[in-house]
């Protein structure tokens, strides 16, 4: 069976087998089928989650026609939940699809354990209430959750999972490991082997950037008392300098090294982020540390000692203009010492095991030579509990986005997102909901997005009549365009939170339909 | 009761936007029945492409109200479409896109028609164009972006203040992906920046240079690359290389790995053959699903002003986290594509064969082989060939006569213009004027440039 292979090459080559293997394994369960949760599962389903479960007790109306393209003419007054099931099915057979004809409120209510199944919960179009529960019953059963709501142009998603922790986090850019200014012997060793000062017009434009930068740098350094360029004014003569070794006008090797001689001016060491990371209390390990941690534990030792200040080399070297056989020699010299780190990483990982009372060969050789390859990039992403955020959100934020022009209005919408749900439990409609009591609504959200602000300790806060009229205008209403940009932002998030691999967003994203100036707030 | 009649509705959800009066929308914004129904009855969206976004984009309109959609791609369905163009199933694999594509739609959401278009951009004469309100692009190459956007600014007419003249502005909604980024934009042409103002936003990829392949391969890709380009060239004397035949691929992955060996170079795969001989660019359903829906939300509020518009270009990255960014670009106010148009001013006595070959020498257009449309009318066309030979005899004749002997007027000229190297299509819009003839001053600098 080579066809599933074939039909996901386009996505093998961002998330690679691995991160296939996860999703495959993964089970998802969807709370409310309508535009938003469907499109959530559309696009999860035909990227091979293992398994879905569609909850949801409602059934098809003929407005759901009209924005929810998994149901059609011959849905109606059946079960929402059976028809987006088996809709979904059709999309990729290779994925196990169930559906559950229930209300996710009551089974909330009634039934919190069969949360506990699952890899993964999207939870979609939930009023507070139901949110703060769940939330506290995924906490609790280690199950990541996903929060997603479509509300006329406007919507949210949010990430609810205690601790997570990355090791291939993919940054688009990051600066290469090289250590120009700080080589090791072997890589110095490398460098002296070459004449820089060669005649040969051909031998001369093939030595690579990096070999010129670590031997000038090291020049520069014998006549500046040990010391590299510093200030604004040495960098510029250090590039100078590195022009002025050029024998011919078409060599490329010198430009990449003036281009890439702020690598010799970088700091040596590891970056805050790390430092942070090596520092979490979550270092100090016990019996049920997890195996990130105890590779953290780790690499706060190697740092220590043998890194002498830096994590393990990550042991690539990016293209560059030059011969064949120094470039592959090179390579070499940067494979192998991170090969040595590993091995000493290797060491210290299956020491930690040992002495926490685990098996030692717990964490494979692989694991850890990707953690050592991914050392400078590890990210540890926390949330909040969603009710700690609803009584208490950072004040100092919410008090910035609402002073900010370009925030205004997603914090706008965030209030008015949870102000339409204590209005729906006063009037039991949401507001705007039914024609003819528009402008009675309209104030009656304005007295609780005010009384809402005033709880959160923004006293005598309002927001523009504008945006609270527009809220009522949307009356609940849940339109296909915005249900697949939210379905589509949340099945991104599922991805990575799943696969393990890139940064999931931190903090509540908020959907600005009007002018697409959608806000991550972090509260 | 009104309550009841509107929860009956199909149109139940779009109808609160649509038929309530709002606050932040556009000044043509006139909320009511008749803005859904004229929506439903007049409004014709063409959707270009009918790959990742094209399926998304076809779903996401039929249901946002707009009941006439017409859709062209040239391409058939694949195996690797499977993971995101969810409209097809493995056994529509050969099958045209845009017709499996439109009747899925149909199939599901009743009420809209969708007419498909299995042919080249190029194919299709300037009118199909100039009959929809509004252009959708849901493409992943800058030729066929270029191209398009070429043709809907010229439809583009200036006042005699050089005023864009509003009624004659075709809206083009744009998306574009790759892996967990990608953009959505609105071009209005003659008010916000179109393609070609902005085309530095798309560099062109950066080609090995030959040197590096034949003498110093470092990496896999210049392994790859020096089998697909150098090497099959010297085995297959005057064979080209096809990349969709899978004898041919085999064939440069051996070959690539034999190089590697020789060099010492690891990481040859035949996954990574052909991703860089093919310029395989990775991509996602979610992503898809993010700029599609930002697409189709724009297009809705062009037709109906019921919200404010993007202005006017929209980034997504989902790489580190979730950055969303806005930008607001300006024109170029001496584009050649949505400005008033190149001024040729032209003796009247100059036929349109003369006028043809003018056009190779001119230094700001230097295209060949043209074609010239004025005002909807074939005046010279290059292919097919029965309408090469309807407009052949047009040739000798006076360009001035041909264009009904006004002083200066608008045409269009289609042909094969220089782009880095390359030959593209392009169409253009020029301005003429007829030196000696009531309105234009005669100037000294003759001979037409
Ligand atoms: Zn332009």
């Amino acid at each position: 069976m080579a066809e599933p292979k074939i039909k996901y090459d386009r996505q093998l080559r961002i998330w690679g087998e691995q991160g296939q293997a996860a999703l495959e394994k993964a089970s998802i369960c969807l709370l409310n089928c309508g535009p938003t949760g469907s499109e959530t599962l559309k696009n999860l389903v035909l990227g091979g989650v293992g398994s879905i479960t569609v909850v949801d007790g409602s059934k098809v109306e003929v407005g759901d026609l009209g924005n929810n393209f998994m149901v059609d003419e011959s849905s109606i007054g059946e079960s929402k939940a059976k028809c987006v099931c088996s809709f979904l099915q059709e999309l990729n057979d290779a994925v196990k699809a169930k559906f559950i004809e229930e209300y996710p409120q009551a089974l909330i209510e009634t039934n919190p354990s069969f949360f506990s199944q699952f890899t993964l919960v999207v939870a979609t179009q939930l009023v507070e209430d139901s949110m703060i529960k769940l939330d506290r019953i995924c906490r609790e059963a280690n199950v990541k959750l996903i929060f997603a709501r479509s509300y006329g142009l406007t919507g949210l998603v949010r990430i609810s999972v205690k601790e997570h922790m990355i090791i291939e986090s993919k940054p688009d850019h990051f600066l290469d490991d090289l250590r120009l200014n700080n080589p090791w012997p072997e890589l110095k060793r490398f460098a002296e082997g070459i004449d820089l000062t060669t005649a040969d017009p051909v031998a001369h434009k093939h030595i690579p950037y990096v070999v010129i930068l670590v031997k000038m740098a090291n020049e520069w350094a014998d006549s500046h008392n040990g010391r590299l360029p510093s200030t604004r004014e040495e960098k510029k003569e250090f590039k100078e300098l590195l022009k002025s070794r050029m024998i011919a006008l078409d060599e490329d090797n010198y430009r990449e090294a003036v281009e890439a001689s702020f690598k010799v001016f970088a700091p040596q060491g590891i970056s805050q982020e790390l430092k942070q990371i090596i520092d979490d209390s979550a270092a100090e390990l016990h019996h049920n540390s997890s195996d990130f941690w105890v590779m953290v534990a780790a690499l706060k030792e190697f740092i220590a000692n043998e890194g002498a200040g830096e994590a393990p080399l990550e042991g690539s070297i990016p293209d560059m203009t030059s011969s064949t056989e120094h470039y592959v020699n090179l390579q070499k010299i940067y494979q192998a010492k991170a090969e040595a780190d590993f091995l000493v990483m290797e060491q210290r990982v299956r020491n930690h095991l040992k002495k926490i009372g685990r098996e030692t060969k717990m964490i494979s050789k692989q694991t850890i030579r990707s953690f050592c390859r991914n050392a400078r990039k590890l990210k540890v992403c926390r949330y909040r509990l969603v009710e700690d955020e609803f009584n208490s959100p950072v004040l100092s934020e919410l008090q910035k986005y609402l002073a900010d022009e370009e925030y205004i209005v997603a914090v706008g919408f965030y209030i008015l997102l949870r102000a339409v749900d204590r209005f729906a439990a006063n009037y039991n409609s949401f507001p705007g909901e039914f024609d003819g009591e528009m402008d009675e609504d309209i104030s009656r959200l304005k007295t609780a997005a005010v009384s809402l602000l005033s709880d959160l300790g923004c006293n005598g806060q309002t927001l523009t009549e504008d945006l609270i009229s527009e809220m009522c205008r949307f009356g609940a209403a849940e339109l296909h365009a915005v249900a697949a940009f939210i379905g589509g932002v949340a099945s991104q998030e599922v991805i990575k939170l799943i696969t393990k691999q890139f940064v999931p967003m931190s903090g509540t994203f908020i959907f600005n339909g009007i002018d697409q100036k959608s806000q991550l707030l972090s509260l | 009761m009104a309550g009841s009649t509107l929860q009956a509705s199909r149109s139940r959800d779009l109808d609160k936007l649509l038929l309530r009066p709002g606050n932040l929308v556009e000044p043509n914004f006139e909320p009511g029945p008749e803005l859904r129904d004229d929506l439903r009855e007049y409004a014709r969206v063409l959707v270009v492409g009918a790959g990742g976004l094209g399926c998304e984009l076809l779903k996401d309109l039929a249901l946002s109200g707009f009941k006439n959609l017409d859709v062209i791609d040239m391409d058939r369905i694949e195996v690797t479409n499977l993971n995101r163009q969810f409209l097809f199933r493995l056994e529509d694999v050969g099958k045209p896109k845009a017709e499996v594509a439109a009747k899925r739609v149909m199939e599901r959401v009743s009420g809209v028609n969708i007419v498909p278009h299995f042919c080249r951009i190029e194919d299709k004469e300037l009118d199909f164009y100039s009959d929809f309100n509004i252009i959708v692009l849901g493409l992943d190459s800058i030729e066929a972006r270029s191209y398009i956007n070429a043709v809907a600014c010229s439809f583009l007419e200036y006042d005699s203040d050089d005023n864009p003249r509003e009624e004659t502005m075709k809206p083009m909604v744009d998306g574009g992906t790759e892996g967990f980024k990608g953009h959505a934009r609105v071009i209005k042409p003659g008010v916000t920046p179109c393609f070609e103002c902005t085309i530095w936003l798309f560099p062109p990829q950066v080609k090995f240079p030959l040197c590096t392949l034949a003498e110093t391969p470092r990496t896999a890709a210049h392994c790859i690359e020096y089998a697909h380009l150098i090497k099959w060239d010297e085995v297959h004397s005057g064979k080209s290389f096809d990349p969709d035949d899978p004898g041919h691929m085999q064939w440069v992955y051996s070959e690539a790995v034999k190089r590697a060996e020789l060099f010492g170079i690891p990481g040859v795969t035949y996954s990574l053959t052909q991703g860089v001989v093919k310029n395989i660019i990775p991509a996602i359903a979610s992503t898809n699903a993010i700029i599609s829906a930002a697409c189709a939300l724009e297009t809705l509020k062009i037709a109906t002003g019921c919200s404010k518009t993007l202005s006017n270009y929209l980034t997504y990255n989902g790489v580190e986290g979730l950055h969303i960014k806005v930008t607001e670009f300006v024109r170029d106010k001496d584009c050649l594509v949505c400005g008033p148009g190149v001024l040729i001013e032209l003796d009247i006595s100059v036929t349109l064969e003369k006028f043809i070959n003018m056009l190779e020498e001119h230094p700001r257009l230097l295209l060949s082989k043209a074609s010239v449309m004025h005002r909807g009318k074939n005046l010279y066309m290059q292919a097919p060939p029965v309408l090469e030979e309807m407009t052949r005899s047009n040739l000798d004749q006076l360009l001035f006569d041909l264009m009904g002997k006004v002083p200066r007027d608008v045409i269009h000229v289609t042909g094969m213009s220089r782009k880095d190297d390359k030959k593209v299509s392009s169409l253009m819009k020029l301005r003429v004027a007829f030196k000696g003839v009531d309105g234009v001053v005669d100037m000294d600098m003759a001979g037409g440039a």
